[in-house]
């Protein structure tokens, strides 16, 4: 999941009667079905977390291609290097089409990359950790964006129109980031000695934090029912961490590659596989900062937005003078 | 942030296939409208979204007020005499 421990900023769920008439006729609006448009009244806290959880998503779309874009020019053929620039060239748009939904919320664009930048908005644990070998590119295209897709899929009917409508684009889009990751993967599960090694190697390292990105379990997760109640989130947290744990094993199967964890068993009775919960404490330390690439992946942003600044200023200068030159000749 | 002035935003609109009508498909932040459509292209037709790109400015768009939708469309919702099927026509009339 892309926007992991949203703080909410509703205190739990109100009864229908307990909300003033506005709350609740807009209540009954989502009860009902109907998507919220962004001029239309909404509960604070109801944009307030909007804006985190899109802000949220936005910014790990942006964020997440530094991982993938560091093997960019180390592809292992020009055709493998064309699919990962399209892929990452769709995360930026992505990132895009999530940071319009959040705009319409009332936040401005320059206000969410501020907001990113300075630490007050966070981005999927995920991308702090390092794509270290060509494997890794197999095992983020095949566990990550398939854990965001898991994610993405039922968001598509969230209640807030801009959001929903921008999930439909991105999952059309998605498939294809997950599969060319699984055939990278193939290919090195099939090939050498080295070459499996790496692959297995991949999996050992993204394993289990493809897991934490769906967010801590549903227990501990204290904003879960107000954003369930307003349809900003459809399914729990162990619920989709379940469903990707149900559907990825087979294919690690496929490919003869091990998932590292020794707790994994098919439960007949169930229906589903048991497995052991990831390191949480690894977690909530690398959301605090402490990742392996927390610092990089900041600063790498940071540069590359007060480096372009007077890029920014002068394509509007340029722009404000060819403005200013059209309406003198008219 | 004194001084630096966000780029603006425009609405975009794209023709999918000849013949069909431009959608609105999403925005974007451009310094003036040639940005616009370069940024358009990019962004909303990677995969062959569209035959033809309408780039806007977003301050340039009035639309109709969420508030106001009673009396500005309720008034339709009684007119059913404005559909076909108000009339009703025998049999021996045809399709018509």
């Amino acid at each position: 999941m892309y926007a992991q421990m949203v703080k909410s900023t509703g205190k739990g769920v109100q009864a229908l009667e307990e909300m003033s008439r506005e709350e609740r006729a807009f209540q009954e609006r989502i009860d009902r079905g109907e998507k919220i448009e962004p001029k239309e009244w909404m509960p604070d806290a109801y944009r307030k977390n909007l804006i985190r959880q899109i802000g949220q998503h936005a910014h790990s779309e942006i964020v997440g291609q530094l991982p993938e874009g560091n093997w960019i020019t180390r592809a292992p053929t020009l055709e493998r290097k064309a699919n990962l620039l399209a892929k990452v060239q769709d995360e930026a748009g992505h990132g895009l089409y999530l940071y319009c939904a959040a705009e319409t919320l009332g936040v401005s664009r320059d206000e969410l990359f501020e907001m990113l930048h300075s630490g007050k908005m966070k981005y999927s644990s995920i991308f702090n950790y390092p794509t270290l070998t060509w494997a890794d590119m197999g095992a983020v295209g095949w566990l990550v964006d398939g854990a965001a897709i898991m994610n993405q899929v039922p968001l598509q009917r969230t209640s807030y129109g801009p959001y929903a409508r921008a999930m439909v684009r991105i999952c059309k889009e998605e498939s294809f980031h997950q599969r060319q990751g699984f055939q990278i993967m193939m290919v090195m599960a099939n090939g050498s000695k080295d070459q499996k090694r790496m692959a297995q190697d991949a999996l050992n390292r993204f394993w289990g934090p493809a897991l934490m990105m769906f967010g801590p379990s549903d227990k501990d997760s204290v904003h879960s029912a107000q954003s369930m109640a307003w349809k900003i989130k459809m399914n729990s947290n162990d619920e989709l961490r379940q469903k990707f744990v149900d559907e990825t094993v087979p294919q690690a199967e496929y490919l003869d590659l091990k998932v590292p964890d020794e707790n994994l068993k098919w439960n007949e009775e169930t229906g589903h596989y048991d497995f052991s919960q990831p390191d949480w404490d690894e977690f909530y330390d690398v959301l605090k900062g402490n990742g392996p690439c927390n610092h990089e992946r900041l600063e790498a942003r940071k540069k590359a937005w007060d480096e372009g600044a007077w890029v920014r200023e002068a394509m509007m200068a340029h722009a404000e003078k060819k403005a200013a030159k059209k309406q003198a000749a008219e | 942030m004194s001084d630096k002035k966000e780029w603006p935003l425009w609405e975009v609109f794209i023709r999918g296939q000849h013949g069909m009508s431009h959608r609105h498909v999403g925005s974007l932040h451009a310094s003036d409208n040639e940005m616009a459509m370069k940024n358009a292209r990019d962004v909303y037709t990677r995969r062959n979204e569209g035959v033809s790109i309408w780039v806007v400015e977003a301050q340039h768009i009035s639309a109709s007020v969420p508030s106001e939708k009673g009396p500005m469309f309720d008034p339709a919702k009684d007119k059913v005499y404005r559909h076909p099927t108000f009339y009703e026509l025998p049999d021996e009339a045809g399709n018509m």
